[in-house]
């Protein structure tokens, strides 16, 4: 569905992503783990077609997308989220999400349809008439969910959704996110909340300093010594 | 609120019929030509706001396409001694012709990019109507004899402005709204939902260039007369536009219209009782509006009617 092959992104002398691959299957949860600056939102970043890679590949259902534009990217059906949410303020909620069914609508009502939809399925329907920047955080990042549905796609990267969420909502994060699973959307998600990633990822990849660490299951992943390493020094490895 | 969602669908009407009647009930030349003025600085204000207002991309130099639209007529009866109402066409499709490759290099960037090269293009312009007197006759400028009464021109500039009103609400309404004002709050977040951002800005640009030469072809046909002080200037048409959008509120429907209102009367008031000074009360005036209203007028409304419903 997804494949990275030899991704490399250098920032002038500093490798942010080194020689990363990684292969994500239609309908998977696709975990991408690391510590601080590992280079995991640069990841996306180079999916999404924000930076071009130095060198290497993203092969999106067997089509390279490399170097494609973001808007080309939405449109063959890769949706993202931000980590740092980024509501289109001075707009209402469906406002929002309507802009984003323009993807592959063309008229108003039709977009504010898919728009209604794509609020309903994230439990935002009561907020639909406030304007994006009275939101808490919590229904922020449903926003950014809902944006990222709207725009019908096949493949969705989530960046860390649950981060900052209070532990009520971290459960109906974990919920949404099974639920656009059973959409047949696949999902490759950054976490830093191992409640999270751990309940739901049918595959983990772990990164440190832009380079593979291990990939496995949740519970592969859990008991690699590197990882332990990576995430609480040698010590305890 | 059902009802009152009625009304405001009338409103526009109203006016505008309002407005046809005020030629029937007045003769006076002066308070017509003001008028006429208003009808000007909103369709200017409308363009500006467009681009600046809904897409979020400020310019310094809008007098580049109004300057072109007057031009393009004003050329045309300069050399072939044809009728400056050609340039009623030709002049917003040269306005167009003049964007197209300042937002194909500008809108690759972020920033002040455009802000600033539109203004250095206004200026350029602006000197090339001087200097290259062979073909533009320089600052004696352009003089041709004027076709029509004052009353015609009244219902045309009423027309123009009724156009651009409509047209530019239609836009905002449609996709191409959302897109624009999407690339406004966030482009990342709009380039991310599968927005062309430079093409929608280029669109939005497009648009207001077209109006903004619309504008300035009716001028050279009105005042029968150019110079490139006049149309190119950086004061009396770039920042003007701006400050009629930003005293009625940028990104509103009906701000540019009681912007233009406001500014044709006080910038009218103040040549009348401050002679030259006039500029300098008119500095003053910006100040206290960037101060105290810096959303513009239509906030004011807002913020009234909030408390009201609070």
């Amino acid at each position: 569905m997804l494949e990275v092959k030899n991704l490399t992104k250098y920032f002038g002398g500093l490798a942010a992503v080194q020689n990363l691959s990684f292969k994500v299957e239609k309908g998977q949860i696709f975990g991408l783990i690391g510590p601080n600056g590992a280079g995991k939102t640069t990841v996306f970043n180079l999916i999404n077609g924000f930076y071009p890679p130095t060198s290497g590949e993203v092969l999106f259902r067997g089509e390279p997308i490399t170097g494609r534009k973001p808007n080309e990217v939405c449109k063959k059906g890769i949706a993202r989220t931000f980590q740092v949410v980024k509501p289109l303020s001075r707009m209402t909620v469906l406002e929002n999400v309507m802009v984003s069914a323009f993807c592959r609508v063309n008229s108003i009502n039709e977009a504010r349809e898919e728009a209604l939809e794509a609020l309903e399925f994230c439990g935002l329907t009561h907020r639909q008439d406030s304007l994006a920047k009275s939101l808490t955080i919590g229904d922020r990042k449903r926003l950014e969910i809902a944006r990222a549905m709207a725009t019908r796609p096949k493949a969705i990267l989530l960046d860390e959704t649950a981060a900052g969420l209070n532990p009520a909502e971290l459960d109906q994060a974990i919920f949404l996110i099974k639920k656009i699973r059973e959409q047949g959307v696949t999902i490759l998600i950054v976490e830093h909340i191992m409640k999270v990633i751990m309940s739901i990822s049918d595959r983990i990849h772990a990164i440190n300093y832009g380079q593979t660490i291990a990939e496995g299951t949740p519970q592969e992943v859990a008991n690699n010594k590197s990882v332990i390493e990576a995430y609480l020094g040698e010590a305890y490895a | 609120m059902e009802r009152k969602r009625q009304f405001k669908d009338f409103l526009p009407w109203l006016i505008l019929a309002g407005l046809a009647l005020v030629p029937l009930f007045l003769n006076n030349p002066y308070f017509l030509h003001m008028i006429i003025m208003v009808f000007i600085w909103v369709c200017l204000g409308q363009s500006w706001n467009l681009l600046g207002g809904f897409t979020g991309q400020v310019s310094f130099g809008h007098a580049a396409f109004y300057g072109v639209g007057a031009y393009a007529g004003g050329l045309l009866a300069f050399h072939f001694d044809a009728s400056t109402w050609y340039g009623m066409i030709l002049g917003p499709l040269m306005a167009m012709a003049v964007a197209v490759p300042m937002g194909l290099i500008c809108f690759r960037l972020r920033g002040s990019y455009f802000a600033l090269s539109m203004l250095a293009l206004a200026e350029l312009l602006r000197l090339i109507a001087t200097n290259w007197i062979s073909f533009t006759n320089g600052s004696v400028g352009i003089l041709i004899v004027p076709t029509a009464g004052k009353v015609f021109y009244y219902y045309l500039a009423l027309a123009l402005a009724a156009l651009s009103f409509s047209v530019i609400r239609g836009v905002v309404q449609s996709k191409w709204g959302f897109y624009f004002v999407a690339i406004r709050e966030d482009q990342e977040a709009a380039e991310s939902m599968g927005i062309d951002t430079t093409k929608y800005k280029l669109v939005s640009l497009l648009i207001s260039a077209f109006f903004t030469g619309l504008t300035g072809a009716f001028y050279m046909n009105y005042m029968a007369f150019i110079d490139p002080s006049v149309v190119f200037a950086l004061t009396d048409v770039s920042i003007m536009m701006i400050l009629v959008v930003m005293l009625g509120g940028a990104g509103t429907f009906y701000g540019p219209a009681i912007g233009a209102v406001i500014m044709v009367i006080f910038s009218e008031v103040f040549r009348i009782y401050f002679g030259s000074a006039n500029l300098l009360v008119l500095g003053v005036l910006i100040v206290l509006i960037i101060i105290f209203i810096p959303n513009g007028l239509m906030d004011i409304r807002e913020y009234l009617t909030r408390r009201k419903y609070a």
